[in-house]
């Protein structure tokens, strides 16, 4: 099959519409009473088939065979083609009624685009005759000067422009009388098929509907004519004429009111069919609806690899794949066609050389099995190693299309590791997501080279891991990792085996942790780093990460060395030892700190949020020792005695003032809090970066504090307060929104309120910026994407222009860098 | 490659000889792979940040700060390539015989634009009189260093048919014209309380802050080309964040350069770590013709030579009805285009011209 080189965009003359047509349209009756289409109607059967079991009239073929043929409608008097208006408006007004441009010719080529900046010539200089102002009158009418023009005046006048200055003009190509239309292309049945409802009754399409208006009032127009109508009488019926002929066109113009269904629904029409989301090209062309893909929910498998999904048994059953017979593969395929397709790896079809279909079935697996030979294609199922592409919606970036090998099971969620979440956005609350089954040799290929996990765990955005573990695995990384944690060899030796971790010779009785640890990680990696839990200086052991050929001799393993974004260790793991190692290493480990975190256990509980009686009091010390400053400086402001700062008013000055104050109570607490704070579950957390932050436990055990709305207090709510319970004009903090309260001991219903208020903005908020950065996201993407890297570095845009003489200005891609950067480790 | 020269930020850089081998192999495996869709990974870079991080648009402390556009409204603002920023700043470094804080507040003070209302401690109408009594406040004008009467004379410039006398700290405003009414009094005395006297026009507010070794001055309000002129300003640092300005004061390069540096800093500001080179293409993108256009319908989309491109990202019907007049020709050469086709595009393993022999 020949592929389509170009594609060229003209108007279509009356001539070329006769030509193309196979009838025409001449009546508004569409079906008889035995609902059989009527001959020369909109759904005569010569326009194509839309009816299983019919033969189209015109060229013979079936249903799915017959492409359609248009048809045409022999308009009474010409109408404007309404898309053209304003190419309409330029020709009349830079063209004078004998044919001759109204301008000079140079300036017309000196700006071709822009001949709406020059000013029309007062006299025609081929015939004399005075230019008269072109005016439009919304929706489709002309006047020069004050008499109208018709649309068959206006053809007149296009008739006489010559070709060259038509060129000049804009019009390349085609006529400029053919923006006036004498014939109507009439589309055929197949772009507008009927529905037959359940009731038998038929539904037709909307361009149907707006067809039959049309052929009507072009009757009936037709008809007047011949009887020769009075005046008043024809000019109506034409200016119906073009209403209905414009709004076929477009059905959304402004100042016409778009046709209406009896339902009130207004019409689906030509332009409409093509627009916006909904439309031909972002629907239905840009975006294709595919086969051998599937959908479900997810939900986490800590036990299967980063590079496998878990696709349950009855998706595998559905997807094939077809696998041509050989003399080497063809036991094997057997064995699939005996267990024909309800038995898992089963298959479903086979293919004949010439090209037949056979469904296998229970009773016919036998027979195929028989027939089955060398040169037959067999389209078996889905079974484990098979790649396919996985995807999860919306789609921001490259990584949230992802190729993974198939791991078949039972029930009916996918599986995925819990270190993909990451680069999908996932949780397991319900999300779906799509899987893909790739068909054919290079597809598959190119998805394992290019779109397997592992070869996407470092982000092209940053030159870091995107891929990595989170959550709990932190928090049991870092205990079993911080000092003086042991395991026993027996354990270590289960612990190991359920990892994975083979070939290993256990001498020493006890382990510490970072030697178990240290199990997984390459024997070659060399890095020393500061950890997440270090506060300041490396005063502790756990403070100071130290990795020697791959044992870890001092430090505690936290998110900073195998989280997303920061983790070095892996990044490290990655960069030295490829992609795969990188895998292994995060599957093993994985698998060892849910091992880990099973037999120990770890938890948060209210009880973690218990603090001394001491450090309650200090924060509520603290609050009233800082309430005093702001009431000092409300007084000074009151007195009028405050130093506005530069360009802003005192009460702007003191406002400033007040705010810093509070947010110092609220950093303030979170040290206290963190110095007060027992060791505990929910403090590791925070403190190794698994969830959650010092932040959010002084919020839950040391108080709430200010809560901002637009970033600044709250003063909404009534006049010069924001609620009755407080005087007006009162400044103080527990008037605009400060709240003293933790939510472990419950905040009071004033601070109820103020939360309440924050988080609706918060919840608006995000609900607003979903929308305006998903639009951003799609005007880059269209503005960019045809930016490519040619052999020679080079970025291209789509005109084959150069963006950057060398993509990225030194080459570098970010996605195999180490940071942007050649190493990371030499600062520049 | 012949030839493997590391990148300009290693040069002058000393490496042993190993070293310098090692990092060359590095940069060679480094590499672009040629095909690579660079501007699709560029905007997802930028944008995917923004969908899921909580973008601010406001500062969240009320620090005596300058308040500007930041975030996800500051992005759009950049990509849109608007005219004028909502909010225009400058950021204005000082030669070094000038760089301290005495110094930054002084030239901050004459940069900053004063109206006259801001040096009036009263003003009434004197009906008796029939003129305006304009009482001053000796402190203001002391400090912003006012000679009233070159204050007079300016305003009488710009203002007809007024006289202007000074008395002490009293100027007196006497329309020259007779008949006039109480209102038309009162509009001269609104007008003259809003007349520009000193400073550069357009600066609003000032700050110096301490920036490292150096004292910046920080303005709301963007009036660059004053700016450069004046002699204490090191023109080689300062900067401003209306990116049209720069492309006409300093030209493309710099406009360039000015999209790269507000937009990594908009996106620093919030903790996103982007690669500088998305930013550089996407930069080079807006800027590669010679003048700045904006990503979306008016720019770079909207400019694509591909009928089917433009029509399927907005104003569809436009696209296709200009492209009939015309008789335009789409020749597929681009991504989306193969698309609609049904056709294999041509980025990265499409864009070799081999076939699997069947």
């Amino acid at each position: 099959m020949g592929t389509i080189k170009e594609i060229k965009f003209k108007m279509l003359s009356p001539q070329m519409i006769q030509k193309l047509s196979v009838m025409e349209v001449t009546t508004s009756e569409v079906y008889d009473v035995d609902a059989y289409p009527i001959d020369g109607g909109v759904m005569d059967p010569r326009m194509g088939v839309i009816d299983p079991g019919m033969r189209c009239k015109t060229c013979g073929e079936k249903l799915g065979e017959c492409p359609g043929h248009f048809g045409h409608i022999e308009l009474a008097r010409p109408v404007l083609n309404i898309l053209f208006l304003k190419e309409i408006k330029t020709l009349l007004t830079y063209s004078c009624k004998c044919g001759a441009i109204l301008a000079k010719k140079e300036d017309i080529a000196k700006k071709p685009l822009k001949i709406s900046s020059l000013p029309p010539m007062k006299v025609c200089p081929e015939c004399g005759e005075k230019y008269e102002k072109i005016k439009l009158e919304k929706p489709s009418s002309f006047y020069r000067g004050k008499t109208a023009i018709t649309a068959l005046e206006v053809r007149e006048q296009f008739e006489k422009i010559s070709d060259s200055d038509a060129n000049l003009l804009g019009i390349i190509g085609g006529r400029p009388e053919w923006m006036v239309l004498t014939i109507l292309m009439v589309p055929s049945v197949t772009t507008r098929p009927s529905i037959t409802l359940e009731n038998g009754d038929r539904s037709e399409d909307d361009l149907t509907h707006k067809l039959v208006d049309v052929v009507r009032i072009n009757k009936r127009f037709a008809d007047n004519l011949e009887i020769g109508a009075p005046d008043f009488i024809i000019e109506d019926l034409w200016e119906l004429l073009q209403y209905h002929v414009s709004t076929y066109f477009n059905n959304e113009i402004a100042s016409i009111p778009p046709a209406r269904h009896r339902s009130g629904r207004s019409l689906k029409t030509l332009s409409q069919r093509l627009k916006s989301k909904d439309g031909r090209f972002r629907h239905n062309l840009s975006g294709k609806r595919v086969n051998f893909s599937a959908r479900t929910v997810v939900s986490p498998d800590p036990n299967i690899s980063i590079n496998e999904v878990g696709v349950p048994d009855r998706i595998a059953k559905e997807l094939t794949i077809p696998i041509k017979a050989t003399k080497l593969n063809i036991t094997e395929l057997q064995k699939y066609i005996k267990n024909g397709p309800n038995v898992h790896p089963g298959a479903n079809y086979i293919v004949k050389p010439d090209g037949m279909r056979k469904k296998i079935i229970d009773d016919t697996k036998e027979m195929i099995l028989e027939e089955f030979k060398p040169g037959y294609i067999l389209e078996r199922h889905m079974i484990d190693g098979d790649i396919v592409i996985f995807n999860r919606q919306p789609s921001l970036h490259r990584m949230s299309i992802m190729a993974h090998t198939v791991k078949v099971m039972p029930h009916k969620t996918f599986r995925i590791n819990l270190c993909v979440c990451k680069p999908y956005n996932a949780d397991f609350d319900g999300d779906e997501m799509n899987l893909h089954f790739p068909q054919t040799a290079e597809a598959r290929a190119e998805a394992k080279e290019l779109m397997l996990v592992q070869e996407n765990i470092r982000s092209p955005r940053f030159g870091g891991p995107i891929i990595g573990c989170d959550q709990d695995y932190i928090s049991g990384s870092y205990l079993i990792t911080k000092k003086d944690t042991v395991f026993s060899k027996a354990d270590v030796a289960q612990i190991l085996a359920s990892a994975g971790v083979e070939n290993v010779e256990l001498k020493k009785d006890t382990y510490t942790g970072r030697e178990l640890y240290s199990f997984v990680i390459p024997k070659s990696i060399n890095v020393s780093y500061r950890s997440s839990v270090c506060e300041g200086v490396d005063e502790k052991d756990d403070d100071y990460v130290v990795i020697k050929n791959g044992q870890i001799t001092q430090g505690a393993v936290d998110d900073k060395s195998i989280s997303p974004f920061k983790g070095v260790l892996l990044d490290t793991i990655d960069f030295e030892c490829g992609h795969a190692a990188a895998r292994l290493f995060l599957d093993q480990i994985t698998r060892i700190i849910s091992e880990v975190m099973a037999r120990k256990g770890f938890t948060i509980s209210v009880g973690d949020l218990d603090m001394d009686a001491s450090v309650d009091l200090e924060i509520q010390k603290h609050m009233d020792s800082k309430f005093k400053v702001v009431e000092k400086l409300i007084d000074t402001f009151k007195k009028g005695k405050i130093d506005a700062s530069p360009g802003r008013s005192q009460a702007e000055t003191v406002e400033d003032l007040i705010m810093i104050e509070l947010n110092n109570i609220t950093n303030d607490v979170q040290k206290i809090i963190k110095s007060g704070a027992k060791e505990s579950g929910a403090l590791i957390m925070a403190k190794t970066g698994a969830r959650g932050s010092i932040q959010n436990l002084a919020y839950m055990s040391g108080m709430v504090g200010q809560e901002a709305v637009r970033g600044r207090r709250i003063f909404r709510g009534y006049k010069n307060r924001t609620l009755s319970h407080f005087k007006k004009g009162d400044l103080m903090p527990l008037a605009h929104g400060f709240v003293r309260e933790s939510f472990k001991e419950g905040i009071g219903p004033l601070g109820f309120f103020f939360e309440a208020q924050k988080g609706r903005e918060g919840i608006m908020d995000s609900s607003l910026k979903t929308r305006v950065s998903g639009y951003l996201q799609r005007r880059l993407v269209n503005a960019l994407q045809d930016i490519v890297v040619s052999e020679d570095m080079k970025a291209y845009d789509g005109t084959g222009s150069v963006v950057q003489f060398t993509a990225g200005e030194d080459g570098i891609d970010p996605s195999k860098s180490d940071r942007g950067t050649l190493d990371r480790t030499i600062h520049v | 490659m012949t030839e493997i020269k590391l990148p300009g930020i290693y040069d002058g850089m000393k490496f042993t000889k190993e070293k310098r081998k090692e990092l060359e192999a590095k940069y060679v495996k480094m590499m672009y792979t040629p095909g690579e869709a660079i501007g699709v990974v560029a905007a997802q870079s930028i944008s995917e940040p923004a969908t899921q991080t909580t973008l601010r648009s406001y500062h969240a402390e009320g620090r005596t700060q300058l308040v500007t556009t930041q975030g996800l409204p500051r992005l759009i603002e950049l990509f849109d390539a608007r005219k004028i920023p909502k909010t225009p700043t400058m950021s204005i470094y000082l030669h070094k015989d000038q760089n301290d804080k005495v110094h930054a507040a002084k030239i901050a003070a004459k940069i900053k634009e004063t109206k006259l209302i801001q040096i009036i401690d009263t003003d009434a109408l004197d009906l008796v009189n029939f003129r305006i009594e304009i009482n001053l406040d000796k402190a203001q004008v002391k400090s912003l260093e006012i000679d009233v009467e070159n204050v007079c004379t300016l305003i009488k410039k710009s203002i007809k048919n007024i006289n202007m006398t000074v008395e002490g700290n009293t100027i007196l405003v006497e329309p020259k014209k007779e008949e006039m009414t109480i209102k038309d009094l009162q509009s001269i005395r609104v007008k003259v309380r809003d007349k520009y006297i000193k400073g550069i026009k357009g600066i609003e507010q000032v700050i110096v802050e301490k920036d490292g070794d150096d004292w910046v001055i920080k303005t709301l309000g963007s009036n660059f080309k004053k700016v450069l002129k004046m002699a204490e300003v090191d023109t080689l640092r300062s900067f401003t964040n209306n990116i049209y300005e720069i492309r006409s004061l300093l030209g493309i390069e710099a406009a360039r350069n000015s999209i790269v540096r507000e937009t990594l800093a908009t996106m620093r500001a919030q903790g996103v770590d982007t690669d500088i080179r998305h930013v550089l293409l996407v930069a080079d993108a807006m800027t590669s013709t010679g003048d700045i256009r904006a990503i979306g319908r008016y720019g770079i989309a909207g400019g694509k030579s591909s009928v089917l491109s433009r029509a399927n990202f907005e104003e569809t019907v436009k696209h296709l009805t200009n492209a009939a007049i015309g008789g335009e020709v789409d020749p597929l050469k681009s991504i989306v285009e193969n698309i609609i086709m049904g056709n294999i595009a041509p980025v990265g393993t499409g864009s070799v011209k081999l076939k699997v022999k069947e």
